[in-house]
């Protein structure tokens, strides 16, 4: 089955499934509530978006010049810095290090970057033990199934399904109190933290002027990944850099507020190397593994290299009423909702991945939650533009056509109008049935009747008995 | 002032009460209305599917008719939007770019033309019904125009206005209704049950594509909740 048939099977199944639609909308509407009240806390929310857009522009605009800085900053301090082009090569070098260290077990905190790389299938196959930290991504990997959410990875399942699945899979979980599943989950983490060989994690922003990665959680799952574990791995696209440390000031609050609706999250940690003399924790070792993986021809793309700016917050899933209907899991990418449509085109191709930027009403309400300011439903709108002008489909351009010819002739319209207003009763007869020409609308929505008088005739009229 | 109406292709074959309510209050507030007969449609419905060639085809003869026009007004967001704010888009680097940008600028949509540039908010109105209003996303988020209708509204004598409790987009999105009508239906329904939940008699907007899409569930519903375009409601002596 093509990516497109496949995403709208699965959109149909999802946007009808009732329970579905009540548990996103409930989680995302106290979501916005808690959200408000924190850009309330800011002087100037949109003053604020503006800054960040600059800074990012800065940052993404002088990419190559930030990342030499925030390499030889790295470098300089014992991390050692890997560059993948694609996820083999990331894959490849994360293999590599794991069985020079002779690992067996790598605990992991949250990396969407890992997700694009499907890292822990390819480590899995290899023999190794993948165990995710965050309590989500627990879950998640417990179905056997991608994040739904890029912030909240389970966020589509209820306590009650989370309790058995935990009784299922971990054998214990006395009831379905977040606070009793969390102990158990927990319980089950420590073991792992102990007797992980590897840390692994993801970055949230880089610091070209220090040289630090600057990790943001709630769990405090990523500092135990950091600390323990003799080795510390660090997976992160090119695109996270920062130009200054003062930069997180305004990026940590923002990030939380947009992504959660948090003033702050818990744990936020700069991490600028691996263990120094005279240290008493951190890892002996800190790989860091910057993956471009297709951002380049992104950032080549001067219309939509601002969605280079993405802070993965996730505030354009949680307003997107697509998303919300159809789920995370429908689109099948790494990256779901607004920006994963605008950005999937460009990393996995734009005739595959086109029908992402169809499946919008351009609604624009991701545009306007968007922290970093990117302009994303204007980019569905240029990527639908350039997908017909590099491969058109046959039958649409013909319908466009005939319908541009029809449109710019006004004697052929208004003929159009009255052959429309003679044939509705015909289709009315077979409305929503398969011979319905408009079946895609009256299988569940009613068609308005072609007025007996258009304005146009009516207006025709007017001016007649005025002339009189 | 004299005022050329642009009628979007739905409003002049299905909805042509508020094309001629527009018409109405406008000569009523003293100023002259045209109607280019010529044009039929804005071209977004190919400019949106990413046809943007036959987009054009469509849209230079419409600038051409809106060439000389004092102010252009259209009862819909979704077509202003599209002369304000894509027109310009579409017609980067060709030679109608600059006559593109300058009917933008003298485009508007209604509510705004009436409370922006005409200063009125009081048309006289009486409307006895309880009714709660739709912020077409075109409109909203394109132009910008959320004061302008409830402006408007709020003058109308015996009108009863309610919020909906969550903005929300209503679903149509043009060709995206028939391409993706699954998404399509269950985001009206999302709004159906918003607009139910105020307890009104009639949703309101200033754009009649959004209500069409609108009404034609809630009729399918069998839902006794009505649609109506506000210069319409503006219009009730």
């Amino acid at each position: 089955m093509s990516f497109v048939s496949e995403f709208k099977t699965r959109a149909s199944e999802k946007s009808r499934d009732l329970r579905h639609r009540s548990v996103i909308r409930t989680a995302l509407r106290s979501y916005e509530v808690v959200r408000d009240k924190r850009k309330a806390a800011f002087q100037s929310w949109e003053s604020a978006r503006q800054a960040a857009a600059e800074t990012k522009w800065e940052a993404i605009n002088h990419l190559d010049e930030h990342l030499v800085a925030l390499t030889s900053k790295l470098e300089a301090r014992g991390t050692k810095v890997h560059w993948a082009s694609n996820g083999v090569q990331a894959r490849e070098i994360i293999s590599q290090i794991l069985r020079d260290k002779k690992a067996r077990t790598i605990i992991k905190s949250k990396a969407m970057t890992s997700e694009e790389i499907h890292l822990n299938h390819a480590l899995e196959k290899e023999g190794f033990t993948v165990v995710e930290s965050d309590l989500g991504e627990f879950i998640v990997q417990l179905r056997h199934e991608p994040p739904y959410h890029i912030v909240f990875p389970s966020m589509h399942l209820t306590r009650g399904e989370i309790k058995d699945l935990f009784q299922k899979e971990l054998g214990d979980a006395p009831s379905d109190s977040p606070e009793e599943l969390t102990m158990v989950a927990r319980r089950v983490m420590r073991q792992k933290y102990i007797t992980a060989d590897v840390g692994f994690t993801g970055g949230n922003f880089a610091i070209a002027e220090t040289g630090m990665i600057s990790i943001t959680e709630n769990e405090g799952n990523a500092r135990l990944t950091a600390a323990l574990p003799k080795t510390m791995i660090t997976l992160m696209g090119i695109e996270k850099v920062l130009p200054r440390f003062s930069d997180l000031a305004l990026f940590l609050p923002m990030l939380a507020t947009a992504g959660a609706g948090q003033p702050m999250t818990c744990y936020n940690t700069m991490y600028s190397g691996p263990r120094q003399p005279g240290e008493c924790d951190g890892p002996e070792e800190w790989h860091v593994i910057l993956l471009d993986n297709r951002r380049t021809e992104l950032l080549a793309d001067a219309e939509q290299r601002d969605s280079l700016h993405c802070i993965r917050c996730g505030a354009c899933l949680n307003v997107c009423p697509i998303f919300r209907n159809v789920g995370g899991h429908t689109y099948g990418t790494t990256y779901s909702g607004p920006v994963g449509a605008v950005i999937t085109p460009h990393l996995r191709g734009l005739q595959d991945w086109k029908h992402l930027s169809n499946a919008s009403s351009l609604c624009g309400a991701c545009t306007e939650a968007c922290p970093v300011k990117i302009d994303l439903h204007h980019h569905l709108l240029q990527n639908r533009r350039n997908a017909s002008a590099s491969e058109p489909a046959f039958f649409e351009r013909l319908a466009y056509k005939i319908f541009a010819f029809v449109a710019s002739r006004p004697v052929l319209w208004s003929f159009a109008k009255k052959f429309g207003r003679l044939t509705q009763p015909l289709q009315r007869l077979v409305t929503g049935g398969v011979i319905d020409p408009a079946r895609q609308w009256t299988k569940t929505r009613d068609l308005p009747p072609i007025a007996p008088e258009s304005f146009k005739e009516w207006w025709a009229k007017r001016k007649e008995s005025q002339a009189e | 002032m004299t005022v050329t109406l642009f009628i979007p292709c739905f409003m002049d074959a299905l909805f042509p009460r508020a094309g001629i309510s527009m018409v109405e209050i406008l000569e009523r507030l003293g100023h002259k209305v045209v109607c280019p007969n010529e044009i039929a449609c804005c071209g977004q419905p190919p400019f949106n599917s990413g046809y943007w060639d036959e987009a054009r085809t469509i849209a230079a003869p419409v600038l051409e008719k809106l060439k000389s026009a004092e102010a252009v007004v259209i009862g819909s967001g979704s077509c202003g939007a599209m002369i304000k704010k894509f027109y310009p888009e579409l017609f980067k680097n060709t030679p109608q770019a600059e006559l593109a940008k300058q009917v933008a600028a003298r485009t508007w949509e209604f509510s705004d033309f009436l409370v922006s540039k005409l200063g009125v908010t009081d048309l006289g109105a009486k409307f006895a019904h309880k009714v709660t209003f739709h912020d077409g996303c075109h409109g909203l988020r394109e132009l910008g125009i959320k004061t302008a209708p409830r402006a408007l509204l709020s003058k109308v004598v015996g009108l009863d206005f309610v919020e909906l409790k969550e903005e929300s987009c209503c679903g149509f999105g043009g060709t995206f209704s028939a391409k993706f009508p699954m998404i399509s239906t269950a985001m009206g329904e999302v709004k159906c049950a918003a607009a139910t939940e105020t307890g009104a008699d009639f949703i309101v907007s200033n754009d009649s594509s959004c209500l069409m899409h609108i009404q034609g569930l809630l009729s399918r519903q069998g839902s006794k909740l009505k649609t109506i375009h506000l210069a319409e409601v503006l219009n009730q002596q």
